[in-house]
């Protein structure tokens, strides 16, 4: 279990009300709710899951579980630059795995995280539909293709 | 009604459209082994997530196997449910569920009572291929005052989450996360002290392995009674006595009233004393209430709210607590009969007898986990020494006895101990739903009229559907009671009344269907609810063959308020007898 207790402005809690009205406040709806808010505080705290609960009339419990199914909902906020690495089939056989593992050696955290100064966070995904750059990197909106290991700490060197 | 013909294993069968082949195959006597599946039919309660995959079967004509708990049936469909590639799919099944499974059977709480070990012996199986090499999911244990979650040992049925959420509308558990890292937890994973759990036990219920079990108090209970120095006393609950014969053998519904205050004799506890002395107590000081409030409130007074809720069940306060915080001034301030026979018992009794409070052990035997907690909350405690001291589950007595080795079965029948064990058949039909606010209405009706009842069953505020109203006439006085046992259905009750919509004057609700009987702490059902309903049958039995069936009429209690209490609601039995109620809600800090 990690979460960030995180204390929501009053406008934060107005948008997020807003979000769940906008959907009839309907239990149903909870999956769009959950993208809605991801997509306005980049992330679900779990204050932000709280409220959402209470405005669908669903436990916190089913909250949490749905926001900890699907990897697209995030617990922690993403990084000012957020590192996604390409594991889909292509990247992997042409060392995706190796890739991976050296960002999370640099950066010091594992998939998922975010580093302490809120610089860099790592996340995978599968195909970005550049296969034959494979293996692809996307740093923000930058693809960076044939990425080696080695490459990593130049690439990373271009945020300092 | 549409019906449909289909083949089962060459046998012909019509059935009615919407019938699962599971329940199709079970009315041609073919019980295909299920493992997340589970029906209480008479509370229409089912689980059926399809999520384990043991119940397959081979329909012809199409590709994969199909899940028999969750398909339909279809016209003309041929259905196999033991062939070679149904059999070997299912023991694959299994070894893969076995394999993300601990193996300390020997020690496991759960052990001769589990229906995944039940399943392994079924199919066979008698080696994990594969086991050195997988992966295996380990979680935090969680210890609440009540249960205990070893979710290293959940396979994912989501029976529980079943039953806290679609049952008892509680929403504590969810399953969370996917794949080896799944399990069924409270939000944020946090322990289920820090969650909305009532402690109603209905999770333990159903669960079919050892990842929820109740916290076991008999080695304390063993502690007190080696200890020279305590006078270890025990009280038994109502729906105890139904249940208990089932962990011996015997059949659902059969009393072992006098059998089991033998064994408990047997034992070594000093007094057997009956929790059901406390239930005529309750009835004495509800009752009046009751009758108090309906007086003030017919007289105008504003100040008194109707209706009155019981407050006997432990779950069902911590829910309302949690639920329903702005009516913390509709229910009942009586004590439940657990708490009302601590206290008179280290205090009357510890007197009488001339024991001091801390070297008199109180011991309960409840049908229900939520008792755990109860007696634990600092309001019943005395400078720290609690009023009762340890909780035991029926299923925690059947292994006492077991571990005394003593059998049941061959014991004569005795007596409970006087002044504690004397008792009506108003307080046995507590353990059943409907039974609290009957015996409530036995005595409220003579007080309130002065004229004796000419017939003592009501019969229309007994039964099993989940809310049941019925109007008594009070001579001339129409009185509306409302009864609920689920937790469902008690929410759905109280809305109606916090919204004005409902015209009640008194509720009874019990958190777990059925009743007591059907309690978190009794012998597993195992998802077969005619058990629930002849542990129903047998409450009303020992009522009928009671010779006195109405708490006022209770000699002994009689002599409690004479010597000791004075009047219901005096200031002592105000003291001793009654609460308050705390606002366990969760705030909308954000407005």
């Amino acid at each position: 279990m990690s979460h960030i207790k995180v204390e929501l402005k009053k406008e934060d809690v107005v948008k997020l009300k807003a979000i769940c009205k906008s959907f009839n406040n309907k239990a149903g709806e909870l999956i769009n709710v959950l993208h809605q808010a991801q997509t306005h505080f980049g992330y679900l705290p779990a204050e932000v899951q709280e409220i959402i609960a209470q405005e669908l009339n669903v436990s916190v419990a089913k909250v949490y579980g749905v926001v900890t199914f699907y990897s697209f909902f995030s617990l922690t906020p993403k990084g000012q630059h957020p590192i996604s690495i390409c594991t889909g089939t292509a990247c992997y056989v042409r060392g995706a795995e190796k890739v991976v593992d050296e960002f999370k050696k640099v950066l010091n955290i594992k998939i998922g995280e975010t580093t302490p100064d809120g610089k860099f966070s790592l996340g995978c995904l599968r195909c970005v539909g550049a296969c034959g750059l494979a293996p692809v990197v996307l740093i923000g909106e930058k693809v960076y293709g044939r990425v080696s290991p080695d490459g990593v700490k130049d690439i990373l060197k271009e945020y300092e | 009604m549409e019906t449909i013909k289909l083949t089962i294993d060459k046998k012909v069968i019509e059935v009615p459209k919407g019938t699962t082949i599971y329940k199709a195959a079970k009315q041609l006597g073919i019980d295909i082994p299920v493992l997340c599946y589970m029906e209480l039919k008479d509370l229409n309660i089912e689980n059926k997530p399809a999520g384990c995959r043991i119940c397959v079967v081979e329909v012809e004509g199409r590709r994969n196997l199909a899940p028999s708990c969750s398909t339909d049936c279809t016209e003309g469909m041929v259905v196999k449910t033991h062939t070679m590639r149904v059999i070997n799919a299912r023991r694959t099944i299994l070894e893969l569920i076995l394999s993300d499974h601990p193996k300390d059977c020997l020690t496991c709480a759960k052990s001769g009572h589990c229906e995944l070990q039940d399943m392994a012996i079924k199919l066979g199986v008698r080696h994990i291929p594969g086991q050195e090499f997988a992966e295996m999911s380990t979680y935090r244990m969680d210890t609440s005052p009540s249960i205990i979650r070893d979710l290293d040992k959940c396979i994912m049925c989501r029976r529980c989450e079943m039953m806290c959420n679609d049952v008892q509308t509680v929403g504590a558990l969810n399953a969370f996360n996917r794949g080896f890292n799944a399990a069924v937890a409270p939000a944020f994973e946090q322990d289920l002290d820090k969650s909305p759990c009532t402690y109603c036990g209905q999770c333990v219920a159903v669960c079919p392995t050892g990842a929820l079990t109740e916290v076991d108090h008999t080695p304390a209970v063993i502690r007190a009674l080696s200890d020279p120095t305590k006078t270890v006393i025990v009280q038994t609950a109502p729906a105890v006595r139904v249940a208990l014969g089932e962990e011996f053998g015997m059949k659902p519904g059969t009393i072992v009233t006098g059998k089991m205050v033998n064994a408990l004799r047997q034992i070594g506890f000093h007094h057997v004393f009956d929790t059901d002395f406390a239930a005529d107590l309750t009835i004495m000081e509800e009752g009046t209430e009751l009758l108090d409030r309906l007086t003030r409130h017919l007289g105008g007074d504003k100040t008194v709210k109707l209706p009155i809720l019981t407050s006997c069940c432990p779950a069902w306060v911590n829910f309302f607590e949690h639920n329903f915080s702005d009516m913390l001034d509709v229910p009942s301030t009586a004590k439940s009969p657990q708490q009302m026979f601590g206290a008179i018992a280290k205090t009357y009794f510890a007197d009488m007898m001339k024991i001091k409070r801390e070297d008199l052990v109180v011991v309960s035997v409840m049908p229900c986990l939520a008792k755990k907690y109860e007696a634990q909350r600092d309001e019943f405690k005395v400078n720290g020494n609690p009023d009762v001291d340890f909780s035991i589950s029926t299923r925690e007595l059947a292994h006492l006895i077991k571990e005394f080795n003593i059998n049941l079965a061959d014991l004569e029948d005795e007596d409970f101990d006087r002044p504690m064990g004397e008792s009506t058949g108003a307080a046995v039909i507590f353990g059943a739903t409907g039974g609290v606010i009957e015996a409530a209405t036995r005595t409220a009706y003579e007080i309130q009229t002065g004229k004796k009842l000419e017939k003592i069953d009501f019969k229309a505020l007994r039964g099993m559907e989940g809310i049941r109203s019925a109007t008594v006439d009070f001579n001339g006085l129409p009185i509306n009671i409302g009864i609920a046992h689920g937790l469902a259905n008690a929410r759905q009750l109280l809305e109606e009344v916090r919204s004005g919509r409902a015209n009640y004057h008194a509720i009874e609700v019990m958190a777990c269907p059925g009743g007591c009987i059907g309690g978190g702490g009794q012998p597993l059902h195992h998802g077969d609810s005619s058990i629930i309903k002849a542990r129903f049958e047998a409450i009303y039995r020992e009522d009928a063959g009671k010779p006195i069936r109405k708490s006022h009429e209770n000699p002994y209690i009689i002599k409690l308020y004479e010597d000791f209490l004075g009047k219901p609601m005096s200031e002592k039995a105000h003291h001793l007898l009654h609460t308050h109620y705390f606002d366990k809600g969760v705030k909308d800090i954000y407005i």
